[in-house]
């Protein structure tokens, strides 16, 4: 174990020396961490002063924090610059050969980038903030406490291994440092998302709300630190498939993957289909338990919580949170009617949302989506049984005849998506990443137009012309 | 010793090298010619156990290729096509780091940098940054790369490119001190007059196929057909009384000269001398006819690319 830790110290060693001795990475990175705090500074002073003449000091509270967020950031940002440096770079002036030929295992390799593309930005970005806060306490602004101190930079650490971590999946798709950087504005976009939130968290929430950003950062960086481990594998490294768009090679991929060996619509349902299905046990059995724990969660908290609220409910409110509750099982007034279609592309709108989410975040947020889904169920079954309506009634009245299809439905969908992110992080010897990719995207169309679509067409059908017949003749009026 | 069977590698839908089977025992130099793209780097890579084979087998220095990885690595020094250098190491930094990749201790480290340096005249430059390096220096830095760990198998790609006629000879003649050394040699290389003085066996490779194989001598003779002999006089000779031992033609005659077509030099040349004296020829000079190597790689890769063969290369 201390001879592998050495081998990653040697990667990383000699990175080091490489950054120390390249003014590109430097300058940018001398700069940011002593021109940032000044910056900030300036502002965070002109505005506390603007918001102490009318009184406030919500914001100013809070600005001391958040600008230890963004001061902390900037440096980070350089971690890209080194991170795709330090992979394609080496790959585009082809050093990284002879080191892939040496005795070395991909993850010392892989570790000692990832480590050395981390550890200079946040020394740097870690300068910054002390600069920063040097600065702070000597004027009359409020120093944040050690403990919000300490979870911003648990924050800051999180955005560079994310932001490496993402660099070297981006890296191991490349083969010139060009095409990184086109591409690593799928890293700058997202990222920038996040900060835009965690602001917005920093300035309305608690210091316990940073807790789930940091976890989410976490979680994200934990799962590209997998798929880069899991394809950084030699023989992707020294590829040639990367940067060339062939389509041809790709129709045919996708094509072998969705048709099989079927030469009807009756042998693709039998064989692939079917196939696509069987690899949807586990996904299948894990989104079940995610229902039961989501339903009984929601259904719970709606039950506990949810009597103190209504009893504090002006009359006004209380019809709306019953009509609200009557929208989301589609319970409208009798004389109205929802159309199948309507029902259905709804229902198809959801569930491609569970997919786009879940590509972006290998199935964190479309998971995250379904379950929000599930927990309406419970959230609204629990609503009812306040209002004296039986969950157990309305449940088979309202959901059962057409749930038997759209449930199913959407843990198909969910399912699916949860294989692609389970996949996609899972090493796939002798598989290319576009060949993973393509086969992943056959699998999920075959699901999608196979079975989830009949099943939302048929659920749709049912909703808008059986569930509210039942509905009505079952429920007090 | 290396060692393949059918060795093979597809991307995608192309298959850039397509069931080469060679064998290089200790102590020679094997040299891949063919054209660029033609599956030599590639083969390299499969034979450093960077690439995994799509089929077929190869085992380099007693180790497989597939499951053994680490230790073929270990036991392979590695030159590539491009020479790969950190530009702002210096070149006594570069040699160190690479000597600590492959599990050097330090006084093995500075004793192998010291030979390699001064060995390869880079000793003075030693401290400086390989930027500041010519191209010549540069490929002889990578080549000391290669040889820090003493490996028992070298792969060379152009190992002399760039350099100038007197570092070239340097490196040829390590190289073929190496081979003395029982080491296992491939070398890939467009230099065809240095494939001849330095190969024990030649593999002309195109469209990832090996085409031929064999000695410098077997290839000539499969390719341009027996060798061919010419017998200079002092004076004019009709050759009178002269009898041609077996296995000998003769293809054109002269005054002042005689041509042969020698199907087994080693035995028929003596008799043939012999013959020559015995009918009191005024003999002043016996030798080949010059054939290059590159005569056989031009014929080779034209019969390759002809129409025809194109066509069976296809199906």
């Amino acid at each position: 174990m201390l001879a592998d830790l050495q081998m990653v110290w040697l990667v990383a060693q000699r990175e080091l020396r490489d950054q120390f001795r390249d003014w590109r990475i430097l300058t940018p990175l001398i700069v940011l961490t002593l021109s940032f705090p000044f910056l900030m500074n300036q502002v965070a002073h002109e505005a506390v002063g603007f918001f102490s003449r009318y009184g406030t000091t919500l914001i100013a509270d809070r600005l001391v924090p958040f600008s230890v967020l963004i001061i902390g950031f900037f440096p980070i940002t350089i971690s890209l610059v080194v991170a795709l440096e330090s992979f394609v770079g080496e790959k585009e002036r082809g050093t990284i050969e002879p080191l892939l030929s040496a005795p070395m295992q991909n993850w010392h390799l892989y570790f000692g980038k990832l480590l050395i593309g981390i550890l200079t930005p946040l020394v740097a970005s870690y300068a910054s903030i002390a600069f920063y806060l040097a600065m702070v306490s000597h004027q009359r602004l409020q120093m944040p406490s050690v403990y919000t101190l300490t979870l911003l930079f648990m924050l800051t650490t999180a955005h560079a291994v994310l932001m490496v971590s993402a660099a070297i999946v981006i890296s191991v798709q490349s083969t010139s440092v060009r095409a990184a950087n086109l591409l690593a504005s799928f890293i700058i976009i997202p990222v920038a998302l996040m900060m835009q939130g965690e602001s917005v968290l920093m300035f309305w929430g608690t210091d316990k709300v940073l807790w789930l950003a940091i976890v989410a950062v976490v979680i994200m960086a934990g799962l590209l630190v997998r798929l880069g481990l899991s394809h950084f594998e030699r023989e992707y490294l020294l590829g040639r498939e990367f940067d060339s768009l062939n389509l041809r090679w790709m129709g045919r991929t996708f094509w072998g993957s969705f048709r099989g060996e079927s030469k009807s619509l009756f042998g693709w349902y039998r064989f692939e289909v079917r196939k696509a299905m069987r690899q949807l046990i586990v996904p299948m059995l894990i989104v079940a338990g995610i229902a039961v724990v989501g339903y009984w969660l929601s259904y719970h908290w709606v039950t506990v919580n949810i009597p103190k609220m209504l009893s504090d409910a002006t009359p006004s409110d209380y019809a709306d949170i019953i009509q609200d509750a009557r929208q989301s099982v589609g319970l409208v007034q009798a004389n109205q009617h929802i159309s199948a279609l309507a029902i259905f592309a709804n229902n198809i709108r959801v569930t491609f949302l569970i997919f786009l989410g879940g590509i972006v975040s290998f199935s964190v947020l479309g998971v995250m989506t379904y379950l929000i889904n599930i927990g309406l169920i419970g959230t609204v079954l629990g609503i009812f049984k306040l209002i004296g309506v039986s969950p157990t009634l309305l449940f088979l009245a309202g959901l059962l005849p057409h749930g038997i299809f759209e449930i199913p439905a959407l843990m198909f969908a969910s399912a699916i998506v949860l294989r692609i992110g389970a996949v996609l992080v899972t090493p796939q010897i002798g598989k290319s990443m576009g060949q993973v990719i393509l086969e992943l995207a056959a699998d999920w169309v075959k699901v999608f137009f196979g079975v989830v679509i009949p099943l939302l067409a048929i659920a749709a059908l049912v909703e808008a012309y059986i569930t509210p017949s039942i509905l009505f003749a079952v429920l007090p009026k | 010793m290396i060692e393949t069977r059918d060795l093979s590698k597809q991307f995608n839908d192309f298959w850039a090298v397509d069931g080469v089977t060679i064998s290089v025992q200790p102590g020679q130099i094997l040299t891949l010619l063919g054209q660029n793209g033609a599956g030599k780097t590639t083969t390299v890579r499969m034979l450093t156990a960077l690439l995994k084979p799509t089929r077929g087998w190869a085992r380099v220095a007693g180790y497989d290729v597939m499951s053994q990885g680490d230790r073929v690595r270990a036991s392979v020094g590695v030159l590539t096509e491009q020479h790969g250098l950190y530009m702002r190491m210096t070149g006594i930094e570069y040699l160190d780091f690479f000597g600590r990749i492959y599990r050097l201790s330090a006084k093995a480290r500075e004793s192998r940098s010291d030979y390699l340096l001064n060995y390869f005249g880079l000793s003075q430059a030693a401290s400086r940054r390989i930027g500041e390096y010519s191209k010549g220096m540069r490929q002889k830095l990578a080549l000391a790369r290669a040889l820090m760990h003493e490996p028992p198998v070298l792969l060379l790609d152009e190992p002399t490119s760039a350099m100038d006629p007197e570092s070239a000879r340097l490196v040829r003649d390590e190289i073929a001190r190496l081979r003395s050394s029982q080491r296992t040699i491939v070398i890939c290389t467009h230099n065809l007059a240095e494939a001849e003085i330095l190969a024990d066996k030649i593999a002309i490779i195109y469209r990832g196929r090996i085409l031929m194989v064999g000695t410098l001598n077997e290839l000539k003779q499969k390719v341009l057909g027996t060798a061919e002999y010419e017998a200079k006089f002092s004076s004019a000779w009709r050759g009178n009384g002269f009898n041609l031992p077996n296995g000998v033609t003769l293809i054109e005659r002269r005054d002042m000269s005689l041509r042969f077509s020698v199907e087994n030099p080693s035995e028929a040349n003596p008799l043939l001398l012999h013959s020559l004296t015995d009918s009191r020829a005024p003999l002043v000079a016996f030798q080949e006819v010059p054939r290059s190597l590159e005569q056989v790689y031009l014929k080779v890769m034209a019969d390759a690319q002809a129409p025809s063969a194109e066509a069976v290369h296809a199906g």
